[in-house]
């Protein structure tokens, strides 16, 4: 019996309730009135944080597409057609790169990092690669960040008009520097791997100097970094270890073993690189 | 630049920012302190003795509002302005505390929702991000959130000290609050999670007004003028 009682309070409840917040409904009220504010302000807020995820989700494909075509370069005769390639593909993500610092133009740039913070560390982990694949060297936040300014003409868009050329730069943050070159320590390993199955000696042993300073660099850094950085410190030594293990394995038995047959001793995909014409031992 | 370099250039970039971050979590602590002492003068109009002296209890407030303005200034002073979202969360929560405190004290004294202006005037910070160190939208609508359950708290023990006409005021402005948020399109953030939490606390103011009104203590009879 006092559930019934119950039900009936809840439906008279409802019905005082739904007449109550249309009464309060009419737009004259200050509240209603504030609120549409606020609701104008999230809403843009929130669409520029979506536009801003898909140029990052953009820059990432493009750049780890890159990242795949610079990994050719272990197997072809000739690396210089790659590099230049990989650079037009790059220029493309750059170019992308500059539309998220036209959303950010005027904006706290730190207020929608997160929203794009994935693509800029795929984008300096191709563009360092492609660095030290040319260079063999370490790119610097300044050089990479040189290369992030743009000049945009007066685009009729339909949109705001800005007057006359202007310059836009994009500045990485040193954290997403360093989250990328982490990642690039893997790309050099899958590198130092592959060159070895195709029979070149001198590149592990260079990879290996090099990701020993990057290694020494991040320890360095230690766990001053934020908490992704010592995440990605341990996959790091990972790394390191199987490019030790690496020249370990050619110092020993590179004399051993005809170079062709190296191949089989890192990986087993590697053997179909061997040259058929070659006899097998 | 070689390898070395390039990582004692970004550790020196991030010990810099770990001083920042050391001095805002100092200035943060003091504030959530005052914060803390102008919730407990509030919480004292929840004793049915406390119901008389809303008023003095609302000055109480206001003045040490004046504590927290030198502090907020003290932590204008920590970062460049521009990097405000940079170190956001240091202060997001205690600035949703303060929010949440001006607009219980401007309620108490007016029974209206106090406007995001008035919160950034009573707090000495700007509205707007482009003049300084501001409040953000969502932290002053979770200050407000954080109102409602507040009030509806109160509305219970209103009854309770025998002031029947207050939870029907506290019905109208919450429903007022609740249509207001209604218009919002929230994303799953936390202040989407916050603002499902404002239905119970509607709920339950309406079910005080409920008792009330059929055991005939409402005085103001609009309010269950359909019936």
């Amino acid at each position: 019996m006092s559930k019934r009682e119950d039900d009936g309070c809840a439906r008279k409840r409802k019905t005082e309730a739904g007449y109550k917040s249309e009464a309060c409904m009419n737009p004259d009220s200050p509240v209603i009135a504030a609120f549409k504010v606020f609701q104008q302000e999230l809403d843009t807020k929130h669409d520029k944080h979506e536009r801003l995820v898909k140029i990052s989700r953009d820059v990432t494909i493009e750049s780890k597409r890159t990242i795949f075509l610079l990994h050719r370069v272990t197997s072809v005769p000739d690396v210089e057609e790659i590099l230049s390639e990989a650079d037009v593909k790059l220029d493309g993500v750059r170019q992308k790169i500059g539309q998220i610092a036209e959303e950010l133009r005027g904006e706290d740039l730190h207020q929608f990092h997160r929203a794009f913070t994935p693509g800029i560390q795929e984008y300096v982990e191709a563009v360092s690669f492609h660095h030290f694949i040319r260079h063999r060297t370490l790119m610097s936040l300044e050089e990479i960040n040189a290369r992030l300014v743009f000049m945009r003409e007066n685009k009729g868009e339909g949109e705001v008009a800005w007057t006359g050329p202007s310059v836009l730069t994009f500045q990485i943050t040193p954290i997403d520097y360093l989250l990328g070159v982490a990642d690039l320590t893997g790309e050099l390993m899958r590198m130092c791997i592959s060159s070895v199955g195709n029979g070149d000696i001198d590149t592990p042993f260079q990879l290996s100097g090099f990701l020993r300073q990057i290694h020494d660099g991040f320890s360095y850094i230690g766990n001053t970094g934020p908490y992704e950085v010592s995440k990605k410190l341990h996959t790091l030594r990972q790394s390191l270890g199987k490019v030790e293990d690496a020249c370990y394995t050619l110092r020993v038995r590179g004399s051993e073993i005809p170079k062709h047959m190296l191949a089989d001793v890192f990986s087993s995909r590697a053997a179909t690189h061997v040259d058929p014409d070659e006899p097998m031992v | 630049m070689s390898v070395t370099e390039m990582f004692s250039y970004v550790q020196g970039f991030l010990s810099a920012d770990q001083d920042i971050r050391e001095d805002i979590r100092k200035v943060v602590q003091v504030l959530e302190q005052t914060a803390r002492e102008i919730l407990t003068v509030l919480q004292s109009v929840h004793q049915p003795s406390g119901f008389k002296d809303i008023p003095s209890k609302c000055l109480k407030a206001r003045e040490l509002f004046c504590t927290v303005r030198n502090h907020t200034g003290e932590l204008k002073t920590k970062f460049p302005v521009e990097q405000y979202y940079r170190y956001h969360e240091h202060w997001r929560f205690v600035l949703q505390r303060l929010a949440f405190l001006a607009a219980f004290v401007v309620y108490l004294e007016s029974e209206s929702l106090v406007t995001r202006e008035e919160v950034a005037k009573i707090l000495a910070i700007e509205v707007n991000r482009e003049k300084g160190f501001h409040l953000d939208v969502e932290d002053y609508l979770a200050g407000v959130l954080i109102m409602a359950s507040e009030l509806s708290r109160l509305a219970v023990n209103s009854v309770t000290a025998g002031d029947y006409g207050r939870p029907l005021r506290i019905s109208n402005f919450i429903n007022e609050l609740d249509s207001g948020f209604r218009l919002l399109n929230l994303k799953n953030d936390p202040l989407r999670k916050r603002y499902d939490g404002l239905k119970y606390d509607v709920k339950k103011i309406e079910e005080v007004v409920y008792d009330l009104s059929i055991r005939g203590l409402a005085k103001e009879q609009e309010a269950v003028g359909d019936k």
